[in-house]
């Protein structure tokens, strides 16, 4: 389980997040849904240690990720985070991309990364592309590439931060398709997403962010058709 | 009459050999400087990196001073002030220390730009696998950043190797120095100045040649 309480971070003066109050189930699939600038990427990256807090606590599995004494490398092992820019490793084929960090981070025989990351790849679709270096692959391969590579350190959770933002339109099916078959196998994930359908069809809840402030919460149904904020419903009237 | 007597004797075929022993010691500098240098310029990139307003003020300064003076200036400088401080170096020793320092100064800027060139979400896409800071600097940095500068180290390494000729000043028997020598003797500049160029490039040549078909082996 995640637990976010009181989360405050600063950009400098910059107020980002203000005072953040969410947990996240096992099993849980939450999407979130906001504005650009209204903080959820920046919770994404503190809720796996990439960003400091300057304030409130994020444990995971009971594992405060911002204190020092923490593992925090082995805690990102329980972490998988997908990006908006999809940032393979270009040096490497496909299946390098995905072996490496069982290999030097799981401490796994070449072997069995190899073995691992060949079971990924085809469980992303990209089972035909093992040789394939990055350059030759189009967004929404490298995008899946990304997925598998997470995946490959069996994480217990999955980040994704606008993982279709900066692909194509037509790339974009593939994409929501491998995370939707995340979902269905039951992988707990939180998702930023501007991707409103697949918010209300794939999630379990949604929250709406805006301005550093967690608008509200609740199961898609209520959040798309019954919104609390005045603020939510400006969002979802504007996006759709 | 006796036939004037001449101090000067035409370029034999054994000066080549004399030119050849001189190219082995410019190459000898030349390998021992840019691989000191580039070791030391390689940590002094990264510390750059790291750690931005320490380094910058302390080792980019000394860096910056390295990378202005004119070479010649600090090997005369540096040659008469070892004995000062009690040690009295050879010109091998000071030309190789003068010429390692300078070669980092180089490095540092390459190295530097090589971090720089991974770019941070790259990092951080890294990192969030799990990898620990020196492990995405050794299996990810590394491997990105090296092939985003090897040309311009490339650059700095040829540049070296002919930078290695002002050595000669200290009275190192490098190329030039042997050049000069036999150009004095046989008043034939234009025949010895071609056979030192054409050992420069001997040199030179196949660390080109050799990094060309490395780049072509990384894009391929």
């Amino acid at each position: 389980m995640i637990e976010i309480k009181q989360l405050h971070k600063y950009f400098g003066k910059l107020h980002v997040l203000q005072g953040i109050d969410l947990n996240v189930n096992k099993g849980e699939v939450l999407s979130i849904i906001g504005s650009s600038g209204s903080g959820k990427s920046t919770l994404l990256y503190c809720i796996n240690g990439l960003e400091p807090i300057q304030q409130g606590q994020i444990t995971v599995d009971g594992i405060p990720v911002h204190e020092p004494k923490t593992d925090i490398n082995k805690l990102r092992q329980k972490l998988g985070m997908v990006f908006q820019q999809w940032n393979s490793f270009p040096h490497l084929t496909a299946l390098e991309n995905v072996a490496l960090a069982p290999k030097i981070v799981r401490k796994m025989s070449k072997d069995a990364a190899k073995t691992i990351a060949e079971k990924q790849l085809r469980h992303v679709g990209l089972g035909d592309k093992l040789d394939v270096y990055p350059s030759a692959l189009s967004g929404g391969q490298q995008q899946r590439l990304a997925i598998a590579r997470a995946l490959a350190m069996e994480p217990e959770y999955m980040l994704f931060d606008e993982a279709t933002s900066a692909l194509d339109p037509e790339l974009v099916g593939e994409v929501l398709d491998t995370m939707r078959l995340l979902a269905e196998e039951g992988m707990t994930m939180i998702c930023v997403t501007h991707e409103m359908s697949f918010a209300r069809d794939v999630s379990d809840r949604v929250a709406y962010f805006h301005q550093g402030h967690m608008e509200e919460v609740g199961p898609p149904a209520q959040i798309f058709g019954d919104p609390q904020s005045p603020h939510t419903r400006k969002f979802l009237a504007s996006v759709r | 009459m006796s036939e004037p007597i001449s101090f000067f004797s035409g370029f034999q075929a054994n000066d080549l050999l004399f030119l050849g022993e001189a190219a082995g010691r410019t190459l000898l500098i030349s390998t021992l400087s840019i691989t000191i240098g580039t070791v030391f310029g390689i940590f002094f990139g990264w510390a750059l990196q790291a750690s931005r307003w320490l380094a910058q003020t302390t080792i980019g300064t000394i860096l910056d001073m390295f990378r202005s003076v004119p070479l010649i200036i600090q090997l005369i400088l540096f040659y008469n002030f070892f004995p000062i401080i009690g040690w009295n170096t050879s010109p091998f020793a000071a030309g190789a220390v003068v010429l390692s320092i300078y070669t980092a100064a180089l490095v540092a800027n390459v190295a530097r730009g090589g971090i720089e060139a991974v770019g941070i979400p790259m990092r951080r896409a890294a990192r969030s696998l799990g990898m620990s800071y020196w492990q995405d600097l050794r299996y990810v940095v590394w491997p990105i950043g090296l092939r985003a500068v090897f040309p311009s180290w490339v650059g700095v390494a040829l540049s070296v190797i002919k930078d290695s000729a002002l050595v000669s000043v200290l009275g190192y028997m490098e190329l030039l120095r042997a050049s000069q020598i036999l150009i004095t003797r046989t008043q034939e500049p234009f025949i010895i100045l071609a056979c030192a160029g054409a050992f420069y490039f001997a040199l030179s040549y196949p660390l080109s040649k050799y990094s060309q078909k490395l780049e072509e082996s990384w894009t391929s």
